[in-house]
Formats: structure tokens, C-alpha cells, sequence
């Protein structure tokens, strides 16, 4: 590319770089400092701050450097007494507005003006005349607004419109008079919303959770993972004697750019919940008492003992460290037991035998935005993972990519989208059957619902654009692991790809990949290996309750994929353990001894990403209370077990174990079962479908405050279309009562022409549905 | 409840207004729907009395295929759009530089006088509406001179400002 490139001159340095590439990105580049503030790498070029004005010699007036292209022998000068003087008269215009209430500022010490300021400000402006003051608003739990400072950057705007893909915040009335607002009295509700806090160069735009809470200056940095999808974004904790005070993205191109989720970043919220657990309680006749991590130990261990140890089994969260996860299944296999589960929302195991050593996304994250066609299957990536989505949504936006999708309802997509089916539970695979025998699958296994299948114009488009790209992935989502019939979609898709000649991969749930690295699945042990001692997975487990069970990090009323039995399950249980972070009412009835856990800013530990990179950080804020990590409670239990192999002195020594064995795994999702499948087709009427709200997939951002009062967070309804309304007769009401299996629930009810015919849409993970079934299955709609 | 996505725009606007809408979408490429917007909201505010309100835009975003904020930037942006009820007839007197050296501000108070209005105000009966602050009209030959709903009246006096004004229903 060496013909691409010019010679230039910048403060006479010679300086080269891509024909037409801006100058601020070659300053940049080469450490040149250029003030600025509406330029930023990620959004296109709006050249309205007018601060980057450099000398370019041959113009006749300073150049803004952010929109000014790199030409062949241009010479120069951001120092030169022309170009500080126009940087200072542009920073005395921008002050001329802004209140200058640093004192007040949450910004203040990290605010990108009053940094500039210092170099390029006077001590007084000419401008005498009264300042304009701007209302603030309120834009929702998130982001707290104080408009008078904006300088009218627009990063905020075109954050909105180029990186999370909807346009909430604008730029109303003009001149003086212009205001960043949403002009009505609305809510920002991208699930990316949080960045134009990070985005933002002054105190317009701050986080409201942490409003007030500290200075710049107090917070100590500590570099960390995020635990809620299987991203794995880099994060900085920002802590302040010992407690988490924020959360902030750390740049990462090739795994979160300079994004976060916000519930990633507003996740922590729930650290400090009221009902955080923070001493090891027993149960003694009926009585929860406090008791010592000694006392507490030995009742956990006597009462596992008693009930048959090697008949216990453990249901431990997607979202448990690796160390966790390795050290829960050598537990209870050490124990003699292989009942040890993390796939809590999964319902269908029949293939599990088959099933890929680790689920994964079959590239890497940063190559997603290069595809030409996706198929995502059973997934609203979108909220799920908002940082894959974005990947996607680039590919999109960049070169067309048809992204098209097979799931049990439409959704608001923040892309243009190339196709989208949706039906019931079994519509799901007769859409995928159809896509496969329109790409003109041979597949033995399938090739009954295959030829059975009705090719429509839609299937037949998603299968050619599969097939017309030369990079292609076929991705099964949370909701298609968590369908009755995985082993079905898994053969589809893995038809579908080989016909197309497209990647296969998953979309994982949490650290749910270093669950099943480190074996906590119950026909396999670390790394793949074959379990020595076969146990029951969560669905045979709750079909014959174990007589002991330990719960890890998990409620089973929202975390497992059928709430109700999952919860019946463990009250059931003759002695349970819960280790747990939070004290929940349900939990002091099924519970036994209640181990409190440090969350993942208290404990060291590793996530493995979807792309399977092992990502380990450090316990950065100090343990509430008595709680302890993860790794030392099992490894404690191991010893007082008389285990072999436990004496771990670092979580690190744990996870070198597991990696040692993980050397030699070639990840692979290719499906090699040959079994012939079926589709069952329900007989009843009416399905439901649904899936797990993002802020309500794990016992933190259950509780974190400002997530929960979000928009995103409104899932106690059903939604049904004005057509299966009519049907059902409850066109006018407002509550419906809805029966799945022997419980029911009053919700208020949503027409949604999004979702199909004959469906009911329910989120579980949520209280008002914990008394329901699973995600997927026959339901009642009863009008109150 | 329903879900308010899935309100119908085509009840809004009527059917004259989408008919203008379409015309002017003809005159624009297909995928470049938003320069149609500033038509748009001329004839959605026609059709509405001379003001926009926040359904209309709404419903114009909806027809154009674009966020709602986009088409509020551009309402509040432009001066011929008004964002809240004003009087059916709209009396905009230029109030810029050639038009003041020839003594638009006369003109201004005459009317302000004779309707016990101020600028930025309508009257009581819903007859007249005195726009604040225009901006230049580029008639500046023929100042002072003001703008009634859609036509230009040059060199006024207070005199053939009455006569015009009378002479509005």
C-alpha cells in the first residue's frame, strides 16, 4: 500500500500517511497533540468545535485538522503563533456559554474542556453579556443531563445515529437557542446508551448512578472483564476505598473497540444491594442464624455427608469465574457425584454427547463485522449481546451485509435486516428445515423434515445469500439453546452452513464457555474429557430431586428454564447450600446453609469470550462483609471433604490446571451425530415463546437499581398480536390471566403485531413470570 | 394497551397532505426520503391551522422513514414551522437590518398597537398571529415589509398595514 501513501510535514517533522486520511488522525498517530472536541476516532467527522484549527501554509485561514485531507507536500504548523491564536480564540468562543461550574461538575478533573482550557483559555473572556441557561431534562435512570454546560459537540448525536443505530438525542432549535435534547419528554433507551457519557468532552452528559459520588482524583483504576455476555468487554473498575464507584470501558479493538453495554456498565449498582449476603448463615430448627465461615463449612459439609455426598448435585451460574466453574465440578466429582450442571436454561440434552466440546462463536468477534451474510438463529442479539450486534450492525452499515434471522418473534432491529421469520417453537424449525432444503442440504439426519418442508421466497433468498457470500455464519442465540428441540435446530444450522459453505457458531450465554471447558456439564469432565462418574443434567436432576444440592450464584426462580419446578426442585432437596452473593426470600425457605459469595470486582478469576479467549483479572474492590471468592469456598469445601488435589494457593494455580488440559482442543461446532430427528409438533393451540430480558439474566443486574428502571426492563406482560387478541377474546383487556403447566400468573397484556400467530410472548427471568413454566410450550390465555 | 409503535400515521395526515407528501417524494431519490421532509411539514402544518404539533411530526417521521427526533431538529429549526397554536392568520413583519433602517419597527408597533398583541402572540378571536422576530425575506428593495400567510406586501406604512390587516377575515 506504500503508493497510498504521501509525505507531509507537521511542525517540521516529517510525517507519512494514507492518501486522504484526515490530519488529525496522522498527528494522532504520531503523537502530535491537536486540541479537540467534537472529532472522535469511532464517529464521522462533524467539524463544528472548530478547536483543531492548525496553520496549513498556502491557505489562506486555519484549517480545522479533523476535516482537512492529508495531500501530497502539505506543510504544517500547530504551534505557530497563527494557528495557537485561532485555538484560543475558538476556546474563548466556546467558553462564552459555558457556566465554568467545574466546582459543581461531576466532570470536573476529567473533563476534556476544562483540560483544553488550561492550555488555551484566558484568564478573562471580552463577552460580558448574560450566559444562556438550558433546562435540564430527564432522559431516563442512566444519564443525568446539565445542558447549560454542552458546547454542542454533537458526539452525542452522531453516537446515536452511527454506533447504536437509533437517533434519540438531537439538536433542536438553533443559534443560540440550540439545545441536545430529545425535544419531548422521552427516555434514551439504546442498551448502548451509556457511552455518551464516555463520549461526551464535558459535563453535559454524566452518569446518574455514580452522580456526586467522588472526584476523578479519588478513584483508583483497576483494569477488569465484564461478566455478562460472552463478549467479555474490558473494563475499568474505578473504585474509592475499596468500593465500586463506576465502571468504565477500556479500549479493546478487537474485543469491545471503545464500547461498553450498559449493562455492563451499570451492572455494578447491584453490588451493594440490601440484600447482599455478608455473613455465613445456618439454618438451625427452622431459625436462620449468623454463624463463622467454620461453623458454617462444617454444617454444609455434615449435612452432604448425610444426605450421600456422592448422590449430591449442583446447579451452579452460566456466569461463575473458570476457576469456579473447575473447582464446583471437582468437587462434586471428587465427591463421587457427576450431577453438576451450569446449562440451567437449557431443556433439550437429548444430543448433549454430541454437542461441541465448547459452544463458540466459530470466529473471532472483530471478524464478525466482516461477513457478508449471517443467519442468526433463535437470538435478539441486539439486547443479548449488544456488543456482538454491533459488530454485526457495522457489517451491515459498512458493506450490506444481509443479516437475517429465525426466531419465535420479530424485534426492533437496529439495522436494516435482509429477512426475518418468526414463529412457534416448532415453526422455528420448520423455517430452518425450509432454509436448509432451499440451500439444498444432503444431510441424512435431517432429510425427513428437510423434504417435508415448504420452501417459501423468503427461505429460499436467505438461503442464496448464505450461499452468494464468500464469508458467511450461520449463529445459534440464547434462545435456540434454550428451545425444547436444540438438538434439532443444531442439525438444522449445521446443514444449513455446510450447504452454504458458512461458519457455524454459537452465540454463548455469560461464561457459559468456560463452564464447559471446565467440565461442569454432567457427561463430561474438564476439557472435554469423559466423565468418569456419568451425572443427571438440571432437567433429570429436577425430575428426581437429589437429596443434596449446592446452588451457585443462581435463584432458581429466574435462572432456570422452567422457574416454577426448578424453585419445587429445591424446596423438595433435603439439604441445600447456597452459595450465594444475595439473600433472597425463597432461599431461607429451600436453603440449609447459606455460603455468602464475593462478586466478580472482589474476586481474581478468568472469563472465556465467545471467540474462546481466556480473559483473567483481579479482585479489584473489597469483599462486603464476611463474603469470600468463589475458588477459595469450593476449594475449602474440597479440603474439608478430604479431597484430593485441592490445596490451591491462588486462583491462578487453578486455572493453569485446567489450561494444561486444554492445550490440545481444536475448537470445532461442526455436528457429527448422525441421529435421525423429528419435529414434535404441539397439539395445543396456543405456545409460548419467550426469552430472558437482558437486565434479567443474572442476580446482579437483577438488582442493579438504574438498570431495572429502564425501558428494557418492562417484561412483566404478554405480548400477543391483535389477531390471536381477537381470538382469545381479550382484545379490550388489560390483565390476562395465563396458565403453563400448574401455575399461573395475572399479566398486563401488550398487542404486539411482532409476534406470531398462535404465540404468547413471556420473558421469564422476571418475578411476575416465576410462577410459569419454560420459555417454550403449550399455554392458556384466560381473560380476568 | 397497545403498542404505540403500531399506531397508524395514515389517520394523522390527511389524505391531501400525503398526496403533497407524495408529489414531492417523486422529485427526490427513493432512498433519500428526508428531502422531502421541509414539504412535508409545510403541508402537514397547513393542514393543521398554521402549527405543528408533535403527533404531525410523528406521523411525518413515520412517512419518511425517519427517527422523530430528526424531523423535531428540523421543525424547531426553521421559523415557517410553528410549534404551538397561533392564530389562523400568520403576520410576519421583517424585522432584519434594510427592512429596520426603513422603519420596520413603526410598522411593528402600529400593529402591535392596533391588535394589543406583542410579537410572538396571537389575538383573542384567533385572527391574527404576530411572528416573532422574522428573519430576512429577501425583498429588502421593497422595505419595511411583512409576510401575511403566504404572500409579500412591500413598502408599508401604518396606513396599508390597516388596510391589509382589515381586510383578513
Amino acid at each position: 500500500m506504500s503508493e497510498d501513501l504521501v509525505k507531509f510535514t507537521v511542525n517540521g517533522q516529517e510525517l507519512e500517511a494514507p492518501k486522504g486520511s484526515m490530519l488529525i488522525q496522522a498527528t494522532d498517530a504520531a503523537g502530535i497533540s491537536i486540541p479537540r472536541f467534537c472529532y472522535h476516532k469511532k464517529l464521522s467527522v462533524a467539524a463544528n468545535c472548530r478547536m483543531c484549527l492548525v496553520e496549513v501554509e498556502k491557505a489562506p485561514k486555519p484549517m480545522p485538522a479533523c476535516a482537512t485531507p492529508i495531500m501530497d507536500g502539505m506543510v504544517v504548523h500547530t504551534k505557530s503563533p497563527k494557528a495557537i491564536a485561532a485555538q484560543k480564540s475558538v476556546m474563548e468562543f466556546l467558553l462564552i456559554n459555558h457556566p465554568l461550574d467545574c466546582p459543581i461538575c461531576d466532570q470536573g478533573g476529567e473533563c476534556e474542556l476544562q483540560d483544553i482550557s488550561m492550555g488555551f483559555g484566558g484568564d478573562i473572556s471580552q463577552y460580558t453579556d448574560e450566559k444562556r441557561v438550558v433546562f435540564d431534562k430527564d432522559i431516563g435512570p442512566l444519564i443525568s443531563t446539565e445542558l447549560t454546560r454542552c458546547i454542542q459537540c454533537t458526539r452525542c448525536i452522531r453516537f446515536g445515529e452511527e454506533i447504536a443505530g437509533m437517533r434519540e438525542l438531537g439538536a433542536t432549535d438553533r443559534g443560540d437557542r440550540m439545545v441536545i435534547g430529545t425535544y419531548i419528554e422521552k427516555s434514551v433507551d439504546s442498551e448502548m446508551s451509556g457511552n455518551v457519557i464516555d463520549i461526551c468532552p464535558v459535563g453535559a452528559l454524566t452518569a446518574k448512578p455514580s452522580r456526586f459520588s467522588a472526584r476523578a482524583w479519588e478513584l483508583i483504576e483497576h483494569p477488569s472483564i465484564a461478566p455478562h455476555d460472552s463478549v467479555g468487554s474490558n473494563i475499568f473498575v474505578h473504585t474509592q476505598r475499596g468500593k465500586v464507584t463506576r465502571v468504565v470501558p477500556r479500549d479493546n479493538e478487537a474485543i469491545n473497540e471503545v464500547w461498553i453495554s450498559d449493562r455492563d456498565r451499570f451492572s455494578y449498582q447491584g453490588i451493594y444491594a440490601p440484600d447482599r449476603m455478608t455473613q455465613p448463615m445456618i439454618k438451625q430448627d427452622g431459625e436462620w442464624i449468623a454463624a463463622t465461615w467454620d461453623d458454617a463449612l462444617q454444617k454444609a459439609v455434615e449435612g452432604i455427608n448425610a444426605q450421600g455426598r456422592d448422590q449430591a448435585a449442583a446447579w451452579i451460574s452460566p456466569n461463575a469465574t473458570l476457576e469456579e466453574h473447575y473447582l464446583m465440578q471437582k468437587l462434586l466429582r471428587g465427591m463421587g457425584s457427576g450431577n453438576v450442571d451450569h446449562r440451567l436454561r437449557q431443556t433439550d440434552f437429548s444430543d448433549q454427547d454430541a454437542a461441541p466440546v465448547m459452544p463458540w462463536l466459530g470466529q473471532r468477534i472483530e471478524d464478525l463485522e466482516n461477513v457478508n451474510a449471517a443467519l442468526l438463529v433463535g437470538s435478539n442479539v441486539r439486547k443479548a449481546q449488544p456488543l456482538i450486534a454491533h459488530r454485526l450492525r457495522k457489517a451491515v452499515i459498512n458493506h450490506d451485509a444481509k443479516v437475517s434471522f429465525v426466531n419465535p418473534r420479530e424485534f426492533d432491529w437496529h439495522f436494516p435486516v435482509f429477512a426475518e421469520c418468526a414463529s412457534s417453537a416448532s415453526g422455528m424449525l420448520e423455517d430452518l428445515a425450509a432454509i436448509a432444503k432451499a440451500a439444498g442440504t444432503d444431510a441424512a439426519s435431517v432429510a425427513t423434515i428437510v423434504n417435508a418442508a415448504t420452501v417459501t421466497e423468503t427461505h429460499q433468498q436467505i438461503a442464496d445469500s448464505l450461499k452468494q457470500s464468500d464469508k458467511a455464519i450461520v449463529l445459534i442465540g440464547d434462545m435456540a439453546q434454550q428451545h425444547p428441540q436444540l438438538a434439532v435446530i443444531r442439525k438444522l444450522a449445521d446443514a444449513i452452513a455446510k450447504a452454504t459453505n458458512s461458519v457455524l457458531g454459537y452465540i454463548p450465554e455469560a461464561n457459559s464457555a468456560a463452564g464447559w471447558l471446565a467440565g461442569t456439564v454432567p457427561h463430561r469432565g474438564p476439557a472435554g474429557s469423559a466423565a468418569a462418574v456419568k451425572g443427571l443434567n438440571v432437567a433429570e436432576m429436577q425430575a428426581n430431586p437429589a437429596k443434596a444440592l449446592i446452588t451457585f450464584n443462581i435463584e432458581p426462580e429466574f435462572d432456570v428454564a422452567n422457574p416454577a419446578q426448578a424453585l419445587d426442585t429445591a424446596r423438595q432437596v433435603g439439604f441445600v447450600v447456597a452459595i450465594s452473593s444475595y439473600l433472597s426470600a425463597n432461599m431461607k425457605d429451600y436453603a440449609d446453609v447459606i455460603l455468602p459469595l464475593a462478586m466478580f470486582t472482589e474476586t481474581s478469576g478468568t472469563y472465556v469470550n465467545a471467540e474462546g479467549f481466556w480473559q483473567s483479572f483481579n479482585g479489584v474492590s473489597t469483599a462486603e462483609g464476611n463474603s469470600r471468592p468463589g475458588w477459595k469456598i469450593l476449594r475449602v469445601l474440597g479440603n474439608l471433604f478430604d479431597l484430593e488435589g485441592f490445596d490451591y494457593i491462588s486462583s491462578q494455580d487453578v486455572k493453569d490446571e485446567l489450561k494444561q488440559q486444554c492445550q490440545d482442543i481444536q475448537l470445532n461446532n461442526s455436528v457429527e451425530c448422525t441421529a435421525v430427528v423429528s419435529i414434535e409438533k404441539s397439539a395445543a393451540s396456543l405456545q409460548r415463546v419467550g426469552d430472558v430480558p437482558l437486565y434479567a439474566i443474572d442476580t446482579l443486574v437483577r438488582r442493579s437499581a438504574p438498570l431495572q428502571k429502564t425501558r428494557d426492563a418492562m417484561h412483566d406482560c404478554v405480548r400477543i398480536n391483535s389477531k390471536q387478541a381477537e381470538l382469545s377474546g381479550v382484545v379490550d383487556s388489560d390483565k390476562v390471566k395465563v396458565n403453563q403447566n400448574n401455575g399461573h400468573a395475572y399479566l398486563s397484556l401488550v398487542i404486539d403485531d411482532g409476534i406470531p400467530d398462535g404465540c404468547v410472548w413471556i420473558s421469564a427471568g422476571v418475578q411476575a413470570t416465576s410462577s410459569l413454566g419454560e420459555n417454550f410450550g403449550p399455554i392458556e390465555l384466560e381473560k380476568v | 394497551m397497545v403498542d404505540k409503535s403500531m399506531t397508524d400515521t395514515n389517520t394523522i395526515l390527511s389524505a391531501h397532505t400525503i398526496e403533497e407528501i407524495d408529489a414531492w417524494l417523486k422529485r427526490f431519490p427513493e432512498d433519500k426520503k428526508k428531502s422531502a421532509v421541509l414539504a412535508a411539514l409545510r403541508a402537514a402544518q397547513h393542514q393543521n391551522k398554521g402549527y405543528l404539533t408533535t403527533e404531525l411530526m410523528d406521523a411525518v417521521a413515520d412517512y419518511l422513514d425517519l427517527s422523530k427526533i430528526e424531523v423535531y431538529e428540523v421543525a424547531s429549526f426553521y421559523s415557517m414551522f410553528e410549534l404551538n397554536p397561533v392564530a389562523r392568520h400568520n403576520v410576519a413583519v421583517c424585522t432584519n437590518v434594510c427592512c429596520m433602517l426603513m422603519g420596520s419597527d413603526t410598522i411593528v408597533n402600529h400593529l402591535e398597537n392596533k391588535l394589543g398583541i406583542k410579537l410572538g402572540e396571537s389575538t383573542a378571536d384567533g385572527r391574527i398571529y404576530l411572528k416573532m422576530e422574522e428573519e430576512c425575506l429577501a425583498a429588502c428593495a421593497g422595505g419595511p415589509m411583512m409576510q401575511v400567510n403566504h404572500k409579500y406586501y412591500t413598502d408599508l406604512t401604518p396606513d396599508k398595514v390597516d388596510e391589509i390587516i382589515d381586510g383578513l377575515e
